[in-house]
């Protein structure tokens, strides 16, 4: 059996992506357990002084880079190695895409140099009145516009395949990066508004205040939905890739997994709100709402999980598998894109359990900005996404390079260490948090820390060290698969999970965009409309800027 | 053609219903514990100046501190700062045990945080917002409150407390 075949220069090209991305996880990834230790009383920072000015600089490095330029660039070449892969045609227009990808490239450098030097200490939240230099909110727009134009490339690459084939159903692989891709159009306009109407202008002198409350509100319009730019490449392993490799296993619905893909786009984003649940700026019936559609959002996850259960039970029985639970066993544990991404899947049960108590309005006010924030993110984007990130770049970079996954057994610790890492660093972060433990606080100098936090205080140290040994290995495994001298002998298999059902046997509005594209954007205007025309109409512009770091 | 309806596996359906009761359940026991119980989020309350909130004689901001608008009721007038120094002004707030306070916080610079400890009063401080919530201290004893959003260089050192006397 052949499979499609990418172009060796599309493969460079997605690896790149995939080569940009790990360099960032790997410094932004050594500010981790900096931090972690700080907690704990261990402070490093002080021999960091000639190149690290302070924790905070620190975290901006750690959150920027982990969070934002990590994440972007593996998902940008994730999801095109999809497009391509799932349509099998070539990109439409790889000049187009390539410009994309060196705006991206050219906007992380540009935003790196001010951080770097100490002129941009504002966290990966950016809250003004902090007021960082112009060149931060610069590189940022950069990577947001070119991550834009590289989903350009791939929409103008689907039209032409739709129009070739008007009657196929996309096929699933190319279906949820589109609509990840979708997604991230519409949600990034909040921060693409924020940027450039307010916070590029003040930096560069041109006004002079802000209005921190509605920049807030920009702000979560595209925080929120981030998260899901975040999963939903996640989810599209887990559906259609993980059955397959965990024990030749067949994705239990398609056409549920394409509804929770439309529902996802529908109601990420008219939900942000529920990040400024204690804002003192919007009113509670817009929280409230907000906290409603939020228990929506819920839903399509909840699908999501019984869907990959289903297709990963599938899995297990095909291998000889039985029992209630004993098939779990029978899954491919000892193949590292597998390991990687269970793991990563059992942590996000505790991380949606920890988002719904943040989503919960009013309980959510033992909660906000509490140490159980990073906790629950650590989970989510630092688990869920992460280390299932880590677990496909396990096939993929082989796939695209042709060199052997250096020591699979190594790849496999790694996924477990981080596993336990991560385990006894979040449950004592939520713990904490509910304790009263601030977040973004260096906690081990804070005065007024109780003794009873200080046992919780070493395991957030202990698990960023744990941690820290994970991460130093995977990048290791990376740098000796990219030089490996042993080749794959024939192209790496591309795991994709059949589904049960033919797809062209499921409904036809589950394939057309028209109506849940209209459908998101009436409810954004709903849900957004008529809070975001008043604090625009009462906008008072009277912030001026502080740089207190 | 007609096989093209959204096919549902039989136990799918039994999850997703549960999904739904799920969170209808959670949706419902947070409104009751909302509007039932009254424990509320903030609600928009003033706007100010945040350059002249500190120094304007009119702003109640100029002279932060303690008033008491009833026996047993209070109104506390807090200013959260980063400049020069990060801290609550003022620091230190002493009621006696059964009263119930009416905080009032802004910010004369950056974003603050205000949680108060073993409280369910727990919200953002921002330049040109003013943010309330009231609180009924029922236990003497001192609670600290904290700022819990990123501030600058002394964001950890930022705290105060109220002291409850018996």
């Amino acid at each position: 059996m052949t499979q499609y075949q990418v172009s060796a220069v599309e493969k460079k090209f997605i690896g790149h992506h995939i080569l940009v991305a790990i360099l960032a996880l790997a410094v932004g990834s050594l500010f981790g357990p900096l931090q972690a230790f700080e907690h704990a009383g261990w402070d490093f920072y002080t021999y960091l002084k000639p190149l690290i000015k302070s924790y905070y600089q620190g975290l901006t490095v750690h959150g920027v880079l982990n969070a934002l330029v990590w994440t972007t660039f593996f998902i940008m070449g994730f999801l095109t190695f999809n497009v391509i892969f799932g349509l099998k045609r070539p990109l439409k227009n790889l000049t187009l895409n390539r410009v994309g990808f060196w705006l991206m490239v050219v906007g992380v450098v540009t935003a790196a140099i001010p951080i770097l030097a100490n002129q941009a200490t504002v966290l990966f939240t950016f809250y003004p009145p902090l007021k960082a230099n112009w060149a931060f909110y610069a590189g940022l727009t950069l990577v947001v516009v070119g991550s834009w134009v590289e989903g350009w490339g791939l929409f103008l690459t689907y039209r032409d395949w739709r129009k070739e084939n008007p009657n196929e159903r996309t096929p699933f692989v190319a279906f949820g990066s589109l609509v990840t891709l979708l997604l991230w159009q519409i949600c990034t306009l909040g921060i693409a508004v924020e940027i450039l109407t307010m916070l590029l202008p003040w930096s560069l002198g041109l006004i002079d205040n802000v209005d921190p409350q509605l920049a807030r509100t920009y702000f979560w319009f595209t925080g929120h939905p981030l998260v899901y730019f975040w999963l939903l490449p996640a989810y599209i392993s887990w559906y259609a890739m993980l059955p397959k490799q965990a024990g030749d296993g067949k994705m239990f619905s398609d056409s549920l997994a394409r509804l929770s893909f439309w529902l996802f786009l529908v109601l990420s984003t008219p939900i942000g709100i529920h990040h400024q649940y204690v804002d003192p700026g919007v009113p509670p019936a817009w929280k409230f709402l907000h906290s409603v559609f939020t228990f929506g959002v819920f839903f399509p996850s909840m699908m999501t999980a019984f869907t990959v259960i289903a297709s990963l039970e599938h899995a297990g029985r095909k291998q000889g598998g039985s029992g209630m639970f004993a098939w779990i066993g029978k899954l491919k544990w000892n193949d590292p894109a597998v390991a990687s991404q269970l793991l990563a899947g059992i942590l996000f049960f505790f991380g949606g359990i920890g988002g719904l108590a943040n989503a919960s309005y009013n309980v959510n006010l033992v909660l906000h900005n509490t140490a159980f924030i990073p906790g629950h993110f650590h989970l989510t984007v630092a688990t869920a996404v992460t280390l299932s990130f880590i677990g496909i770049s396990y096939w993929l970079v082989p796939y695209l390079t042709g060199r052997k996954l250096w020591q699979p057994k190594w790849a496999v610790a790694q996924a477990w260490i981080w596993f336990v890492g991560m385990i006894i660093f979040s449950n004592s972060m939520h713990v904490l948090g509910l304790l009263g433990a601030p977040r973004r606080v260096p906690l081990g100098l804070a005065p007024y820390v109780p003794a009873e936090w200080n046992s919780r205080l070493f395991q957030v140290g202990l698990g960023g060290a744990i941690l820290f040994l994970s991460g130093a290995i995977y990048l290791v495994v990376m740098y000796k698969t990219a030089t490996n001298k042993e080749r794959v002998e024939t192209e790496v298999e591309v795991p994709i999970a059949q589904p049960m059902q033919d797809p062209a046997n499921g409904p036809v509005w589950l394939d057309r965009w028209a109506p849940w594209i209209y459908g998101a954007l009436a409810l954004i205007v709903l849900m957004y409309g008529p809070v975001l025309f008043e604090m625009i109409k009462n906008i008072a512009l009277t912030s001026p800027g502080f740089r207190v770091w | 053609m007609s096989a093209q309806k959204l096919h549902i596996d039989s136990y799918e359906r039994g999850w997703m219903i549960f999904s739904a009761f799920l969170l209808v359940a959670f949706a419902v026991a947070v409104s009751v514990a909302a509007f039932g119980m009254g424990i509320q989020v903030p609600a928009p309350e003033q706007r100010v100046d945040p350059r002249t909130v500190a120094t304007d004689p009119n702003s109640p901001w100029s002279n932060p501190g303690l008033r008491e608008v009833a026996p047993g009721k209070y109104d506390a007038y807090i200013l959260a700062r980063a400049v020069p120094l990060w801290e609550y002004l003022p620091k230190e707030l002493t009621v006696p045990a059964g009263s119930s306070v009416s905080f009032y916080v802004t910010s004369s610079d950056v974003q603050h945080g205000f949680k108060i400890q073993d409280t369910n009063a727990n919200f953002m401080v921002l330049p040109g917002q003013v943010s309330k919530l009231t609180v009924k201290f029922d236990k003497p004893g001192a609670y600290n409150f904290i700022c819990t959003e990123y501030c600058g260089s002394g964001h950890g050192i930022m705290y105060g407390a109220i002291i409850v006397t018996p």
